[in-house]
């Protein structure tokens, strides 16, 4: 299988490329859009400040090739949130292939969220075999609240969006590569999609 | 919920897990790799790994280590001991550790601390601090603990968050190494007075140290050695005490 993991330079994506390998799959690091375009599924990763990597996407042209995508596309984390229409950090537009806004946690919680939660209401043949309140670890202090979209919860200062999905385009907040036998059976899930 | 994280921490030197890891069951106690590969099945949250070595190539056999490390295990790394250069910090991340641990180069020079967490994100900057009592007062220390500085304790931990540390990894060295308990008292402090996640370090002895150190201490994570180095507190059996007390943890 063809896969592709978008290189913007946004985060390290090396734990990603091993969780892959452990699954057979050799996915191709690489900002080539004819190599992306014809790959079978598309990783969007992402790290660190959204506004910076939207700067990034904007400047190599990816902000308007991204949306394009017809194949299965897994936004992780920060590249999750880009798939929303803008975000309170830095207040950056996103791509807005999902109308959201993406907030901060407020102070009531410790910022960032870090470590391990549970995930709830799974709604998505992404999340096949994947138990109810199963752990997924998270490092983020913005969150989507609950929408439409919305495919998986998690609880941080109230229910929010752990997982969207809006046709081929799915987003996950959590990090899969970091996140077990969970994790592993979701990027599983993801690249039978 | 968001669940108390225990984190394993192995002291490396040379690419070599050093002090006294007594692992049965291991072909080579000494490998870092199969260490690590132990504690993810266990178990373990995350994982620490302190370089204590100070070679020339410390920074070569470190970044080797990590890429064994994150090809090897699925739950998040953190990298520390003698991390001072972003170029340090950039082979090990892009290797695939988690975040890296800076300690006595961000006391000598605190601007690093918002240098890297806006080149990298703080959520990989952990700020590791040492600290001890002295007539009373909880002062910073350096050198794992060798070199006092008239730093208060809680003062630098606000001077951290503000500078964009992602978390702090506050070790008491008055507890470290005693297994009498966690300083639940300085850090109970620590986690009113920062908004942002804190480990726990120095002191585990047993179970009851690491449910006081998440209810009276409350802490967001508990570091720990020997006691898990020498299996004398099996980690699946740990959780399970700690999930008995209320104690969300993950099983």
């Amino acid at each position: 299988m063809d896969v592709a993991i978008i290189d913007y330079g946004a985060g390290n994506v090396k734990s990603l490329q091993f969780a892959l390998e452990r699954l057979g799959v050799q996915a191709r690091l690489t900002h080539d859009w004819e190599l992306i375009q014809k790959a079978d599924k598309v990783i969007f990763p992402g790290q660190g400040a959204a506004a910076s990597a939207m700067k990034k996407l904007t400047a190599t042209g990816l902000d308007q090739w991204i949306p394009q995508l017809q194949q299965p596309v897994l936004g992780i984390c920060l590249g999750m949130q880009l798939l929303c229409s803008s975000t309170a950090e830095g207040n950056s537009p996103g791509l807005g292939l999902i109308k959201a806004h993406v907030e901060r946690f407020p102070n009531t919680v410790k910022v960032p969220q870090m470590g391990w939660n549970t995930i709830f209401s799974l709604q998505s043949n992404l999340f096949e075999k994947i138990e109810e309140d199963a752990y997924m670890y998270l490092v983020h202090s913005y969150f989507v609240p609950v929408i439409e979209e919305t495919i998986a919860q998690s609880d941080y200062a109230g229910n929010y969006s752990v997982a969207l999905q809006k046709d081929n385009f799915y987003g996950v907040q959590f990090h899969p590569e970091k996140s077990s036998t969970a994790g592993q059976q979701l990027l599983e899930n993801f690249l039978k999609l | 919920m968001l669940t108390k994280r225990i984190i394993p921490c192995l002291d490396i030197k040379d690419g070599r897990t050093v002090k006294g890891v007594n692992f049965v069951n291991l072909r080579d106690a000494g490998d870092p790799v199969e260490l690590a590969r132990k504690y993810a099945q266990e178990g373990a949250d995350e994982l620490v790994f302190l370089d204590i070595s100070a070679t020339e190539q410390k920074r070569k056999t470190l970044s080797e280590l990590v890429l064994k490390v994150a090809a090897a295990i699925d739950i998040p790394f953190t990298v520390g001991g003698g991390i001072s250069a972003e170029a340090d910090v950039s082979a090990v991340l892009a290797n695939g550790a988690d975040k890296v641990s800076i300690n006595s180069a961000a006391v000598k020079n605190p601007e690093l601390i918002n240098r890297l967490s806006k080149k990298f994100g703080n959520q990989c900057i952990v700020v590791a601090i040492d600290a001890k009592q002295i007539a009373g007062t909880w002062k910073v220390h350096l050198l794992g603990g060798k070199v006092p500085t008239e730093i208060n304790l809680f003062d630098w931990a606000k001077e951290v968050e503000a500078r964009g540390a992602g978390e702090i990894l506050f070790t008491s060295m008055d507890h470290d190494g005693t297994k009498n308990g966690f300083a639940n008292e300085a850090l109970a402090k620590l986690s009113e007075l920062v908004n942002i996640p804190i480990i726990a370090s120095g002191g585990a002895g047993n179970e009851q140290h690491f449910i006081d150190t998440f209810v009276e201490g409350k802490a967001d994570a508990a570091l720990a050695a020997s006691v898990f180095h020498f299996g004398e507190i099996p980690i699946p059996q740990l959780k399970s005490t700690l999930k008995k007390q209320a104690i969300a943890v993950r099983i």
